[in-house]
């Protein structure tokens, strides 16, 4: 039977709409904006696109309860922010496209197909997939690969339990994922170097652990176009790639897939990818990362083992040399 | 042209150079004060970039200016604004370093040797503010007649190794799939390619009209 808790946490709580969705002082910047962008037209700097009025709509509302896997005490990246600030190469390269191109992303109707070392190739409606289990609120710290970091209200179920409904055989020492790559509906940008679809993997005892999370939610409320909707993988203790987006195809494999960015550029990014402040990419340092949303003199913070997770994960890579296992 | 315009237009070059900084200044305030989004997401990086991509838009200007000069000999005057646009240049260079030792390396030297020994991207770019070092030193009218113009203008070909060096510093330290850097690079092609040219062409219409005369 299902018990259905009140939520710890109401998402609503944490920011309330109204702060980021303030009218009035919407109103204020879009005007402000209007001024602020002319002078910078003029100044010719790249900087005015960032006074761009945004363009958060409400969405449809998630039965959430809270969960003890929530990073407590730190307080979350606005939902702006979160939605307009991130990579999804199918939209573009820059970190503004996914917000200004994901609007044609279709997510209705969406099917997750199930294949390879299953018991039975099966595939599963996205509306069903929702109800597969209960959805939890998240909150996880998230940290790009590329030196930024953000703290989420995510909301899904441990990956799991959709794994458990999808029968895989015993040989499945692997899970694949596989992105929508769909030019209709996409940018899918040749000059991204990409070859789509976009390809993630985890090893099978990492996709089973409970912080891993089948996706479907931010701040309580369904996934916004640009933040991978309408289901996406959410690996907290990993380099934000490793969260695959818009899945619609999810392989039981018996040895490990190749992933899009380990094929690409190998020497910069590992299968593991897990967050490591003492393996530098190397083009950057990874000792530290710049908080989204903090004041300028405050934005850079040590980077965490494992992202902060090593309680619950380091386990999983015992006895592997993590410099050589990136 | 006359005095006063020069002195109009050196009013105008002065502010159009200073505007970014001041556009800058204006909303770092602003994101320590009432709107904390003023520079974006993450204000260190816009910082970085906009310091990194007004040196290189100001040392492209400036070396445009001789090209442009010999291609229309009208524009000849434009020459008297090379050495303040060549400053300049220097100056969102040096702001560029800082944004680097304050907000990445936290003024740490460690931070700071750790990266020049393992990063190349950081190594093209310091390059790039070493060799405009000499550059901004010299720039005087008393270096100028000190030097001798021959040796002056051989030591200012460094602006074109300082360009090349910062547009690789550029391309090494975006991620791959990153383009942006490519219009500065193609701007900087050209001009590279533009001063043999103008030179082969001079010297062949100098050629035939010296025939001409004989």
């Amino acid at each position: 039977m299902l018990i259905r808790t009140k939520a710890e946490i109401p998402s609503s709580e944490i920011t309330p709409r109204e702060t980021y969705m303030n009218r009035r002082a919407f109103m204020a910047r879009a005007a402000t904006a209007g001024v602020v962008a002319s002078v910078a037209a003029v100044a010719g700097g790249g900087i005015s696109r960032l006074m761009r009025p945004r363009d958060v709509e409400a969405a449809e509302k998630l039965n959430v309860v809270g969960s003890p896997l929530s990073l407590t005490g730190e307080a979350p990246t606005s939902f702006e922010d979160i939605t307009h600030y991130n990579n999804f190469y199918e939209f573009g390269v820059d970190k503004g496209d996914p917000a200004r191109y994901a609007g044609t992303l279709k997510t209705r109707p969406w099917a997750v197909q199930v294949e390879g070392l299953v018991k039975q190739k099966k595939t599963f409606d996205i509306d069903a997939l929702m109800k597969l289990k209960q959805m939890e609120e998240r909150v996880y710290r998230f940290r790009c690969v590329e030196g930024w970091s953000m703290v989420i209200p995510w909301a899904g179920y441990s990956l799991s339990e959709f794994i458990k409904a999808c029968d895989p055989l015993p040989g499945a020492n692997y899970v694949q994922f596989i992105s929508l790559a769909d030019s209709k509906t996409e940018k899918l940008p040749f000059d991204a170097g990409i070859s789509w679809p976009y390809s993630e993997g985890l090893r099978m005892d990492e996709a089973m652990h409970p912080l891993t999370l089948l996706t479907f939610g931010l701040y309580g409320e369904v996934l916004p176009n640009q933040d991978g909707a309408p289901v996406r993988l959410i690996v907290p203790w990993k380099y934000g790639f490793k969260s695959a987006k818009s899945i619609v195809k999810v392989k039981f494999v018996k040895s490990q897939p190749e992933t899009t960015w380990s094929v690409m550029s190998p020497g910069e990014y590992g299968f593991y990818s897990n967050v490591n402040p003492n393996r530098d990419h190397p083009r950057w340092s990874q000792k530290t990362e710049r908080v989204i949303g903090a004041p300028i003199y405050a934005q850079r913070k040590p980077t965490l083992m494992f992202n902060g997770y090593g309680d619950q994960v380091a386990s999983l890579y015992a006895g592997m040399d993590l410099k050589k296992n990136y | 042209m006359s005095k006063r315009w020069i002195v109009v237009l050196k009013v105008v070059g002065h502010a159009a150079c200073l505007g970014p900084v001041v556009w800058l200044l204006w909303l770092l305030y602003l994101s320590v004060t009432t709107q904390p989004d003023a520079l974006g997401p993450d204000p260190t990086h816009t910082v970085t970039f906009f310091t990194g991509r007004a040196t290189l838009r100001l040392l492209v200007i400036t070396l445009a200016v001789t090209p442009v000069r010999r291609l229309i000999p009208k524009l000849g005057w434009l020459v008297r604004f090379r050495r303040m646009l060549g400053l300049y240049a220097f100056f969102y260079a040096c702001l560029h370093l800082m944004t680097y030792v304050w907000l990445y390396a936290g003024w740490s030297w460690a931070a700071m040797v750790d990266d020049i020994s393992q990063r190349r991207f950081i190594v093209a770019g310091l390059t790039a503010w070493l060799m405009l070092v000499p550059l901004a030193l010299t720039s005087t009218s008393w270096s100028i007649r000190k030097l001798g113009g021959k040796n002056w203008n051989r030591l200012h070909w460094l602006t074109y190794a300082a360009a090349i060096s910062g547009v690789v510093h550029y391309w090494w330290g975006v991620k791959s799939g990153v383009k942006s850097p490519l219009a500065i690079t193609v701007v900087l092609g050209v001009l590279l390619v533009a001063r043999p040219i103008l030179a082969a062409l001079q010297s062949t219409g100098r050629r035939a009209q010296n025939t001409a005369k004989a």
